[in-house]
């Protein structure tokens, strides 16, 4: 006899189970992390490098370097300061929940205080996939136009911070600012935005300055868990 | 595209829900995907068709119900539905927007027997 049985579950709900424990790991060890999402060649690494050799004196940085293949992006956020660790995802698009936590597993945590996760470069899958880290980065960039927000609307509705890069070069690209302002406005009412160039430094500061605040906290909040 | 993760998640729920109620076979799956939600129907169908095979899920149909994304705005107030494209409120040009459907994404349930 057939039977209808009421399921009401999220598909990536083994995902999301995962990624809540690599959050939980990440708090235990006092550790302040973000996921970075971007298309290829929007600048993550570029970004991480900078951020890396600004605040390495201030704080201990691990990054996780998410890749199809090759270990360039680890090699550079390695030479940069901070102590690196590559996942070639072998084919995927994306890093879930189960890549991250092998990422982790090659790491002290407790011996840093920020770790940095830069995704494959990709604006549709990453966006499905919560890996359990405390802020969701995307990264846009100028040349890749300004109809973005309105092709990738799950990776705009679903992130907490926005960098709009290379900053540089928007007097030599059409590129309609208030465009691209208007859809991230409808997926993302006031999300934080740092528009910047890591070419030539433009617009850096705040953001290092926002990563000291979201750092420190973070670790107001633990303490008060305590 | 992500939709093999998908597709294999959804086998790991339904066989689960399946041997809670003790079911022999999966019949149908009923999914719900709103339109914000960027999954290809004929990829889930097609990874389906490969991993669900020796299964009790074998053979069972996969029913998509498609969700419109809805938007409210919040200056006037209009409620309305966006085409393909996502934009501002067609009344009063606002992009301040509560986004109420479209992000859905999740299995309803499954017919078993």
């Amino acid at each position: 006899m057939t039977q209808r049985v009421q399921v009401v579950e999220n598909i990536l709900s083994a995902n999301d189970r995962l990624s809540s424990e690599n959050r939980a790991r990440l708090d235990s060890a006092g550790c302040f992390s973000f996921n970075l999402m971007a298309s290829p060649g929007a600048g993550k690494t570029s970004l991480i490098e900078r951020t890396v050799q600004n605040l390495k004196e201030n704080y201990r940085i691990g990054v996780i370097d998410g890749d199809i293949a090759t270990t360039l992006d680890a090699d550079r956020a390695a030479t940069a300061g901070a102590v690196a660790v590559q996942i070639n995802t072998g084919g995927e698009c994306h890093l879930d929940a189960v890549m991250l936590q092998g990422g982790m597993n090659q790491l002290e945590l407790t011996a840093l205080d920020l770790l940095i996760v830069e995704n494959v470069g990709n604006l549709v899958c990453p966006a499905s996939f919560t890996l359990g880290t405390h802020k969701n980065i995307l990264v846009a960039s100028i040349p890749e136009g300004d109809d973005k927000p309105y092709k990738y609307p799950g990776m705009y509705q679903g992130v907490d911070v926005l960098i709009i890069n290379k900053l540089d070069l928007l007097p030599y690209i059409p590129f309609r600012m208030d465009f691209f302002q208007q859809g991230v406005e409808i997926l993302n009412p006031g999300i934080i935005t740092f528009s910047l160039s890591c070419q030539t430094g433009e617009g850096l500061q705040p953001w290092y300055h926002w990563i000291t605040q979201q750092i420190s906290l973070f670790r107001q909040a633990g303490e008060n868990h305590l | 595209m992500h939709e093999l993760p998908v597709t294999e998640s959804l086998l790991e729920i339904s066989l689960r829900h399946a041997a809670q109620a003790k079911a022999d076979r999966i019949i149908s799956l009923n999914l719900v995907i709103g339109q914000l939600a960027s999954v290809i129907d004929d990829s889930i169908q097609f990874y389906w068709g490969i991993i669900a095979k020796d299964t009790p899920a074998e053979g069972a149909v996969l029913n998509f119900r498609r969700i419109p994304a809805q938007f409210h705005c919040l200056e006037c107030g209009l409620v309305y539905q966006p085409g393909e494209e996502i934009e501002p409120c067609p009344d009063c040009n606002s992009s301040k927007i509560d986004i109420q459907a479209g992000r859905e994404f999740f299995l309803e349930s499954i017919e078993i027997e």
